[in-house]
């Protein structure tokens, strides 16, 4: 498939520009478009632990996320676009998780919020906690903090809006959905006799490389 | 008896109606973890007969981070930032019942401005907690937004205050084994006295949305009602105990700290039901605002921390202790042993979130869905708590 937007317009930014002023807005469908789905993320009225607290927080009049067209939580996945993993996810939830995930439709993307959705966080060592929910879905965003501040929130839902902006509507670098081959679902882990199997998304967490130990002479 | 539809013949389970004289079939839904009312990633498996709750499984351990055994593997201060995590909306007090515990391990006193500023931090917490639950009972009533937006601006408020002490909006880490980790300034003090002068006002504007509302009062009052005798048999605490009106607070019973110093009353309910525990909390907020004016006025001079105790290399002889605290959602403790060692042998958390939430079948049954949702709304849960 040939890409179908020109690689160069044949105009300047700073042409744009001065159009612009002059009431003339010169854009293109994709532009227009990811305009228009950036300003309407519509999260997942989904929360975990300590992080989805403040994710209320952020929603409420003293952060207002509705300033970046966010405010509408959808406690059904199939409305939502946004994923916000917002704290610990354990062994017992990631079925869960991943099935919530496999039930939104694409577009998608997901945000971890905390270091618990990133890496398990405080709680990494405990026999029961997942080691980053980035193992099983495809993570957008990635927000520190234990928990993150409502600010951090914002911050990481506009980098977000960010990424949505510059995504191509068609050719190779489209989004997995666009793809003809792509697969939008992950597999869903299932609780094991030990750990929950498989461990991990072999296609996001691919096995590390062998540790090749210096033999003794 | 009727036969279900859903019956699983390999497994053998099946549901059936329990009233003979009723035909249809009884129909089970599994609420949860995943639900906007469930206040998090609890789960329930109602069985309804039509509309009606005839049975309510609870499953829990959708958040269980093994607590517990990491603290049973890191040092006694080393918990402390895993206790802000428990109930995560109060780690103040959850701070000092772990605090408490230590101290009565260890036999650690605590200067009198320390347990006057853990006074003032713990109604502050409680102020927060209850205004926030008044704010989600709301919502699960299905008035969404208004009560709840008004909630979180106070709220916020008090997580200000929290922060320019500790350095940390939630998780405030605040308390230390023999005192408190840094000293209000008067500055703090002037803008905690201003808070709790406007919160009056605040409570009174609340109240004049809420208390009298017809559709509140419709939708609360006679719903899950909870017998003392039930209480009491369950362990149940705080709020929720004192809604069936059993006189039992551990700021009156035990007396801890310097809670004796203080005028205050423990309000009482009737009824035992979802209003009685709305409206607990509304009075409880009120007295909370009283000792607060107390304890400003009473505040001493002096060291916050006492010097004797000793952070680094701290091990506590062997021995154990209970150390309990009035928690905003009942009685918080922790039982500690110790074998001589710097981390504790055995640590556990009577957690109350998880204890009061036991009677939740019992409150549940003979209402529809729409009310089940209230009564755990009521309850006030916190799942960092409850499965820890």
């Amino acid at each position: 498939m040939s890409d179908p937007t020109p690689t160069n317009p044949g105009i300047t930014e700073t042409e744009r520009d001065e159009l612009r002023r002059h009431g003339i807005l010169l854009t293109g469908l994709e532009e227009l478009y990811n305009w228009g789905r950036s300003h309407s993320v519509w999260p997942l009225n989904f929360g975990l632990a300590c992080c989805a607290i403040e994710m209320i927080a952020a929603s409420m009049a003293k952060f207002d996320i509705a300033r970046f067209g966010s405010e509408v939580f959808r406690p059904s996945p199939r409305q939502a676009d946004l994923l916000i993993v917002s704290g610990t996810v354990t062994k017992k939830m990631a079925p869960q998780v991943v099935r919530l995930w496999n039930q939104m439709p694409e577009p998608k993307y997901c945000i971890a919020m905390g270091a618990c959705a990133i890496s398990g966080g405080p709680f990494k060592q405990g026999y029961n906690v997942l080691k980053g929910i980035d193992r099983f879905i495809p993570v957008d965003i990635y927000i520190p903090g234990c928990p993150p501040r409502p600010e951090a929130l914002l911050h990481g839902l506009v980098q977000l809006q960010e990424k949505i902006r510059n995504q191509a509507i068609a050719g190779p670098d489209a989004p997995r959905h666009l793809q003809a081959e792509g697969d939008c679902n992950c597999p869903i882990p299932e609780c094991g006799a030990h750990d929950i199997e498989p461990a991990q998304n072999g296609a996001l967490w691919p096995k590390p490389p062998e540790l090749v130990r210096p033999t003794k002479s | 008896m009727n036969a279900s539809p859903f019956t699983n013949p390999s497994t053998g389970a099946h549901v059936r109606s329990v009233r003979s004289d009723l035909p249809g079939d009884l129909m089970e839904v599994s609420m949860g973890p995943h639900h906007p009312s469930t206040h998090g990633v609890f789960r329930m498996i109602v069985t309804l007969d039509g509309e009606t709750i005839v049975r309510l499984k609870p499953v829990f351990g959708y958040l269980h981070r093994n607590h517990e055994k990491l603290a049973e593997n890191t040092s006694y201060l080393g918990s402390m930032p895993y206790t802000d995590r428990l109930d995560y909306l109060n780690s103040m007090t959850n701070n000092w019942a772990y605090a408490r515990a230590v101290e009565q391990l260890a036999g650690i006193a605590v200067p009198e401005r320390a347990e006057y500023v853990r006074v003032i931090l713990a109604e502050l917490t409680r102020l927060l907690n209850h205004t926030c639950l008044a704010g989600f009972l709301m919502q699960d009533c299905g008035c969404s937004g208004t009560p709840l937006m008004y909630a979180f601006r106070e709220r916020e408020k008090i997580l200000d205050l929290f922060e320019s002490l500790s350095g940390s909006r939630m998780m405030c880490n605040y308390q230390r084994f023999g005192g408190c980790r840094v000293d209000p300034s008067a500055d703090w003090l002037a803008r905690a006295r201003q808070l709790v002068e406007e919160y009056g006002p605040f409570l009174d504007e609340f109240e004049a949305l809420l208390t009298g509302n017809e559709i509140l009062l419709a939708r609360t009052q006679g719903v899950g009602r909870l017998s003392a005798a039930l209480a009491i048999n369950a362990g149940v605490t705080g709020p929720m105990l004192r809604a069936t009106g059993v006189n039992h607070d551990l700021r009156k019973v035990d007396g801890y700290g310097v809670y004796p110093r203080f005028q205050f009353r423990i309000p009482l309910g009737e009824h035992g039901d979802v209003y009685d525990r709305y409206m607990i909390r509304i009075l409880e907020m009120r007295e909370s605002l009283a000792i607060l004016r107390q304890a400003f006025a009473g505040l001493p001079a002096g060291p916050i921390m006492n010097p004797a105790a000793k952070l680094r290399g701290f091990r506590p002889k062997v021995g154990e202790a209970y150390g309990r605290i009035e928690g905003p959602k009942g009685e918080i403790g922790f039982h500690l042993v110790s074998d001589g060692g710097p981390n504790p042998w055995r640590y556990h958390v009577r957690a109350p979130s998880f204890i009061n939430l036991t009677i939740l079948e019992d409150l549940c049954l003979g209402h529809t869905v729409a009310d089940a949702v209230i009564i755990l709304g009521s309850i006030d849960i916190v799942l960092g708590e409850v499965d820890r």
